[in-house]
């Protein structure tokens, strides 16, 4: 694995969160590198969300610093994590559900302008033209995901598939650097995963680097550049897909789980 | 058939025995006889309930945007020239119609668009009528002076009250709320040396102009429309802007809108405030048009009122509270002949209403998007799209 | 002084708590706010009056005071909680998908229309409690009078409320009731029927209430019809204190606020006792925003 300083887009050090004494994770140390498409895999409950919580700034990790672009977020709020470059998607799909689809984007989209209440009143021509871009910005996500014709479909009428897709679409709208995806994948049907793993890399062919959780092993390994694997709040390995498939902490986490649970 | 007989055998019974403690046998009887009236009356309406739900739909939807406008237009000629062809007393009561939409649209950009159930709305009304009272009065300021002034105060209300309910949710934030109105109300209750307690404040000097000044009721009536297009102006534009937007996400998922980088702290007390500036215009204009103030104007009744009127006309849509506000400031004053049948009718329209129409009047329309007519053309072109999965 | 007021704040906090188990349980299933609890209190309060003034006509008392009042504490309930089923049935159950800001107008629409309804039917001037059934005497402990009436409603409450709690935690209604609350789906799908525990806990709820209302008439002597709106706030205030849909809550949340009403009252200032008590639950909902024993409903995120 190449760990080229100035590639690195992201990188956690000794990240620790702990609830009410146990630790969810503990010292992980992540490195992700810019235009790749890296997978964080591991057992239920070995802290993947944990991490992706506190990567966004929805928990304060409790010990630990991150740096994102070179910059240090640690503490940052979520919407100000989310103006440096970070967009994310929710495990349990989480979309304005009484919006529309265009509704939607346009809330990821429009994330780059400011809001001012004189020029929401006034509606002065500078706002006019923003709005403009921005729902010229949301258009081009509706269709580089293909929800074009759901435009003003509400958004919880979509089908499930279509609206984990949405949620992509949304987070894209705001032009992250760095987009980390909690298990895209999860519920959809053979069909549906095809069509998001295409979707997937064409979003890295657009050179922005994507953290992804996932379940699906099979997905991982075709599309993974890199795989971080947690077990119990614990990096134990991390490399190429081909790497990781031969470790034996790997192995023993999943296997030796697996037979003690059948 | 069979099966609404029986119930309305069991229920009117039901409802009989259930009164009889309260009225007397004899009064209970007359209900009785009422509660069997109204079902025969349901079993006539039965049979053309479908018809008559069809007709409802087609005029609520009032699709053609020629005739929409040209009923709007119709409405707004008659509002200009309400005080020409009728009384000083319908005149009033359309001033306080009025005042009440101003109210509802402000607390409909708090409840309506942010999602932030606020049952102590009316301390922000009662901060802007005793703050135009007292500037008026102790520091003899204008009204043009004293009205922004009167916003503002409710504002600054607005945003020291908000600030420590931004953690809560739902329910806990009603009560909150509901307590702060509480606390406002029994302050200037008892703060006699500023307030003037339970008496209130009296002799405040209503506006002037040019030489003009408001004595009738039709000034004033004028003054409040000129307030309702500026309030109904602003919260329209508000509501088509990023920041309504942000609103009515926050409303939908806090933790999505804000990994979408919408600052939630920031744009609810935004919301408080705002919605509470509307209310001090309001309680500003009240106080300069009743020329006394008192705390018995602004009880936790006012603030579920007017909750009624968001939700009854359908809330985060302008026209639906504009309706809701002008029906339950109308309707109560329609029941006058009813006297003390009043208030329980009333109170059993809203239950009604909700029953019938639980989105309410105008709930449940959500505006079309409103695309520029290139990018309906690309819309179109995309209609098939390569990740499409669903059509491979 | 402090021990009058303790006792004091211990009786009307009971009173309270009986009223905010009300709320809390309706809320703990449906997610609603009973707005029109209240009213049911305050029927509760009429309707003792009325029992009573009836039993006095028959000439009960003559033949045993102790009997009429149970009689009447029983005539209340079972009309309370006809009441409160009527209510649900009424008002409520057809609204169970609809938006939940809905239910509330229903509910302040039936509140509306009971407060009116028996102001229409009894009068709007107050109601006596008849003095013929006032319990008189008191005990004296140190300076604190304690009147049989306070001790009368202490003891009722707490034996409402341990046979509330001994309800829910032992019968297999009590616990399709926690099962309902917990996940109401989940309940209905393992063939709990959901709508026969609704009905249930607004039977419960309102008997508690109809109790509390009886118990109230007989302290301060008087009813009207507004009693059960500022009865209805401070409970619903005291359940929220609690942590709403919390049962020890709602009793916890209850007695709390009694207490704190009557030592505001006592040590600062009378006129400000609600500001006092509303000060207090916005200090802890700033602490502890889901209230004193509320469970922490993080956002799951």
């Amino acid at each position: 694995m190449m760990l080229n300083k100035n590639n690195i887009l992201l990188e956690t050090k000794n990240i620790t969160k702990t609830f009410g004494g146990i630790h969810a994770i503990e010292d992980v140390n992540l490195h992700i590198n810019k235009g790749e498409i890296n997978a964080l895999i591991g057992p239920n409950g070995a802290g993947k969300t944990t991490l992706f919580n506190c990567i966004t700034g929805f928990y304060p990790p409790t010990k630990g610093r991150i740096i994102f672009n070179g910059e240090d977020i640690t503490g940052l709020k979520p919407h100000q994590i989310a103006e440096t470059g970070m967009a994310r998607t929710f495990q349990n799909i989480r979309l304005f559900a009484e919006m529309t689809v265009m509704e939607n984007i346009l809330i990821g989209s429009q994330c780059r302008y400011r809001m001012t209440l004189l020029g929401a009143i006034l509606n002065d021509k500078r706002t006019k033209n923003e709005e403009r871009e921005i729902s010229r910005k949301a258009l081009q996500y509706l269709r580089f995901t293909g929800l074009s014709k759901f435009a003003n479909h509400l958004a919880r009428n979509l089908s499930y598939g279509d609206q984990r897709r949405l949620e992509l679409a949304r987070a894209l709208a705001t032009e992250p650097k760095l987009l980390l995806l909690d298990e895209p994948a999860a519920g959809m049907n053979l069909n549906e995963t095809k069509g998001l793993m295409e979707l997937i890399k064409k979003i890295k062919d657009e050179e922005i680097t994507i953290l992804l959780i996932e379940h699906d092993m099979r997905m991982v390994m075709k599309i993974a550049d890199t795989i971080t694997v947690l077990d119990h709040g614990i990096k134990i390995a991390e490399g190429t897909p081909k790497e990781v498939q031969k470790n034996e902490k790997v192995i023993e986490a999943y296997i030796g789980r697996r037979r003690r649970t059948a | 058939m069979m099966q609404d007989i029986k119930k309305w055998a069991f229920g009117s019974l039901w409802l009989f025995i259930l009164t009889i403690p309260f009225l007397g046998i004899i009064n209970a009887l007359y209900f009785l006889v009422s509660l069997i009236v109204l079902a025969i009356l349901w079993f006539i309406y039965k049979p053309f309930e479908q018809n008559i739900l069809d007709v409802q739909s087609k005029l609520l939807q009032l699709p053609m945007p020629s005739i929409r406008w040209s009923l709007y237009f119709v409405i707004a000629i008659l509002v200009l020239i309400l005080p020409f062809i009728s009384d000083q007393y319908i005149t009033n009561v359309a001033t306080s119609a009025i005042t009440y939409i101003v109210l509802a649209l402000g607390l409909n950009i708090v409840v309506g668009f942010a999602g932030l159930l606020d049952l102590g709305y009316v301390a922000f009304y009662a901060v802007g009528a005793y703050s135009y009272a007292l500037l008026s009065t102790k520091a003899g300021l204008s009204f043009w002076a004293v009205l922004p002034l009167s916003a503002i105060m409710a504002a600054i209300f607005g945003i020291i009250l908000g600030f420590p309910t931004l953690r809560l949710r739902g329910d806990y934030l009603a009560i909150v709320t509901l307590g702060f109105g509480e606390m406002i109300r029994i302050t200037l209750n008892n703060w006699d040396s500023v307030t003037g307690g339970p008496n209130g404040i009296l002799n405040i000097k209503g506006p002037a102009t040019l030489g003009l000044s408001f004595s009738q009721p039709h000034h004033y009536y004028y003054l409040i429309i000129i307030i309702g297009i500026f309030t109904i102006f602003a919260v329209n534009r508000l509501n088509n802007s990023r920041i309504g937007r942000a609103w009515v996400a926050i409303r939908e998922d806090e933790i999505a809108a804000e990994a979408m980088g919408i600052n939630i702290v920031k744009m609810k007390l935004l919301a408080f405030a705002l919605g509470a500036s509307f209310a001090g215009i309001a309680g500003g204009f009240f106080a300069s048009k009743m020329k006394f103030v008192s705390p018995e104007s602004f009880t936790f009744f006012e603030s579920v009122i007017i909750l009624c009127m968001v939700v009854l006309g359908g809330m985060g849509s302008i026209p639906g509270v504009i309706l809701g506000a002008v029906v339950l400031i109308i309707l109560p004053e329609s029941l006058r002949g009813f006297q003390n049948y009043r208030m329980i009718i009333f109170g059993a329209a809203m239950v009604l209403i909700m029953l019938f129409r639980p989105q309410g009047f105008i709930g449940g329309v959500r505006r079309r998007l409103e695309l520029h007519p290139e990018d309906e053309k690309i819309l179109k072109q995309e209609t098939e799209s390569l990740y499409d999965v669903k059509q491979k | 002084m402090l021990l009058q007021q303790i006792i004091n704040g211990l009786t009307i906090g009971s009173v309270y708590a009986l009223i905010a188990l009300g709320y809390t349980m309706v809320y703990g299933i449906l997610q609603l706010i009973n707005f029109a609890h209240g009213e049911i209190y305050m029927i509760g309060a009429y309707m003792g009056i009325i029992a009573i003034t009836f039993f006095i006509y028959i000439g009960l008392p003559d033949i045993s005071i102790a009997l009429t009042l149970v009689l009447t504490f029983l005539a209340a309930i079972i009309f309370t909680g006809a009441y409160g089923i009527t209510l649900e049935r009424v008002a409520y159950r057809p609204l169970r998908n609809a938006p939940r800001l809905s239910i509330l107008i229903s509910a302040i629409g039936m509140s509306i229309v009971l407060q009116n309804y028996v102001m229409l039917a009894q009068g709007a001037r107050d109601k006596i409690f008849p003095h013929e059934l006032k319990i008189g005497g008191e005990l004296i402990i140190a300076d604190a009078h304690i009147t049989y009436t306070q001790v009368l409603i202490m003891a009722l409450s707490v034996l409402m409320m341990s046979g509330l709690t001994w309800f829910i935690k032992k019968t297999k209604v009590g616990m399709a009731m926690r099962a309902t609350a917990q996940d109401r789906r989940m309940a209905g799908l393992l063939g709990i029927n959901t709508d026969r525990i609704i009905v249930i806990t607004f039977l419960i709820g309102s008997i508690l209430a109809g109790a509390a209302g009886v118990m109230i008439s007989m302290y301060y002597g008087i009813v009207n019809f507004y009693m059960g709106y500022t009865a209805g706030i401070k409970a619903f205030t005291a359940a929220v204190l609690g942590g709403i849909g919390n049962i020890p809550g709602a009793m916890l949340g209850g007695i709390l606020l009694g207490l704190l009403e009557a030592l505001g009252a006592g040590y600062i200032s009378s006129e400000y006792k609600d500001v006092f008590a509303f000060a207090v639950l916005v200090l802890v909902l700033i602490f502890k925003p889901t209230g004193l024993l509320g469970e922490r409903i993080s956002d799951k995120v």
